[in-house]
């Protein structure tokens, strides 16, 4: 057992976990932050992705243990006072859900693209959400929606 | 996952002293880890060696560029350092994986774990790398041993990569439309002192074209690979490219490369 200290959407967090718990198992089995999603559990979905100290990462494939001190931010912590991130509104608007599984982690991803990139091109979106794959959308609308949230953001 | 002991180094000293023959040393896990979870890997000990600080960061010297082993993947793309020493290197790592395993894979354990599909290590044999481990220097074209398998000791630590700064270089991959793993990488780099092109995805490991070197040491212009012939014999054959299809990609990717020089 290994005892960690961290931040998870804003909230200090101290546990006793287990060496090979991952971020992923954190957040969801102990933490109850059940939004971040596991799909493939070993780093190519992107359905787990959070942020960690402001970038983004696969939480599956990041052990718990080597956190320690950091900052987390799942999609529990985006909203605030009960009104949607704009990357949030904008999925509703345009439709970039069906199923809706993949979402946590392509609107976690995309927040920290629009980060990095203020007006990011279609082929920029698509570059960059390559870590997150959908099977329900076909990726059109996702695009939409990340370009709508970029005019309002 | 089965157990293991995480252990967090505070130096290099204290990760070799921690390794054993049943250790495996973790930075950024995107290989260690998944492998792990899918029964391939066990260990009984992980040695986490991401918070030693000297293991990472970037150096340009006159004529070489020293990247600390931790150094992450989206670190060395976006390196204004890298970008203008070898604006190559930096353009690679912007290739592998996606954006979250960039902010997560490093270098040092990319060549550690000598993916056969790998992109690091096709830059270690054209840009004449050494590798810097807590005990030796060791030239590339001796690193890498065979697939999976380097010549590095269960306790040693990779603690740099030193790239020669080339004259002209280029690396051009064919990519997995899924994965981003290289089908066939073939980075070609002119220095001073010769002509090195360096190959990854092809073989069971990485390796130097000699005939393509020895063509364009003649005449560096992708005209002059026309002629060489690429033998498929030896190379991988899968779901995803057979064994003649990489030989003619290789030779494709040489000329796209040259001319991109």
């Amino acid at each position: 057992m290994t005892k960690i200290a961290l931040e998870v959407n804003g909230k200090k967090v101290t546990k006793d976990i287990s060496d090979h718990t991952t971020l992923s198992e954190l957040l969801r089995d102990i933490l109850n932050l059940t939004g971040t999603h596991i799909g493939c559990d070993t780093s190519q979905c992107g359905a787990c992705v959070v942020h960690v100290d402001g970038k983004s990462i696969k939480s599956c494939t990041a052990l718990a243990a080597d956190l320690d001190g950091s900052k987390v931010t799942t999609i529990e912590g985006l909203a605030s006072n009960g009104k949607l991130h704009p990357m949030q509104e904008a999925f509703k608007k345009m439709h970039g859900l069906q199923c809706g599984f993949c979402t946590p982690g392509m609107v976690m991803s995309a927040v920290d693209l629009l980060k990095n990139k203020k007006n990011p091109s279609d082929q920029e979106i698509r570059d960059w959400l390559e870590g997150n794959i959908c099977r329900c959308t076909g990726y059109h609308n996702i695009v939409a929606a990340v370009k709508e949230a970029a005019s309002k953001m | 996952m089965k157990t293991f002991n995480y252990h967090s180094a505070k130096d290099v000293k204290e990760a070799s002293k921690l390794a054993s023959s049943n250790s495996a040393f973790l930075a950024g896990g995107m290989t260690t880890i998944p492998s792990m979870k899918l029964g391939l890997a066990s260990y009984k000990d992980i040695i986490d060696i991401k918070r030693i600080k000297k293991l990472s960061g970037i150096k340009v010297s006159g004529k070489t560029v020293t990247i600390g082993a931790t150094t992450k993947h989206s670190e060395v793309a976006s390196s204004k350092d890298v970008k203008k020493a070898i604006p190559s290197l930096a353009a690679l790592a912007e290739g592998i994986g996606d954006p979250q395993v960039r902010n997560r894979g490093t270098i040092g354990g990319s060549i550690a774990n000598n993916d056969p599909a790998a992109d690091y290590p096709s830059a270690c044999i054209a840009l004449n790398a050494t590798i810097h481990t807590n005990n030796r220097s060791i030239d590339a074209e001796k690193f890498f041993r065979g697939m999976f398998e380097t010549c590095l000791k269960s306790t040693e630590v990779i603690e740099a990569i030193e790239f020669s700064i080339p004259e002209k270089s280029s690396y051009q991959k064919l990519p997995n439309p899924a994965s981003r793993y290289a089908i066939i990488g073939v980075y070609v780099a002119k220095h001073k002192t010769g002509i090195n092109v360096g190959v990854t995805g092809a073989k069971s490991c990485v390796y130097n074209d000699k005939d393509l070197a020895g063509a364009l040491t003649k005449n560096f212009s992708s005209s002059a690979i026309d002629s060489v012939k690429i033998s498929s014999s030896g190379m991988n054959s899968d779901i995803h490219a057979s064994s003649d299809y990489r030989a003619n990609m290789v030779k494709a990717f040489a000329k796209k490369a040259v001319d991109a020089c």
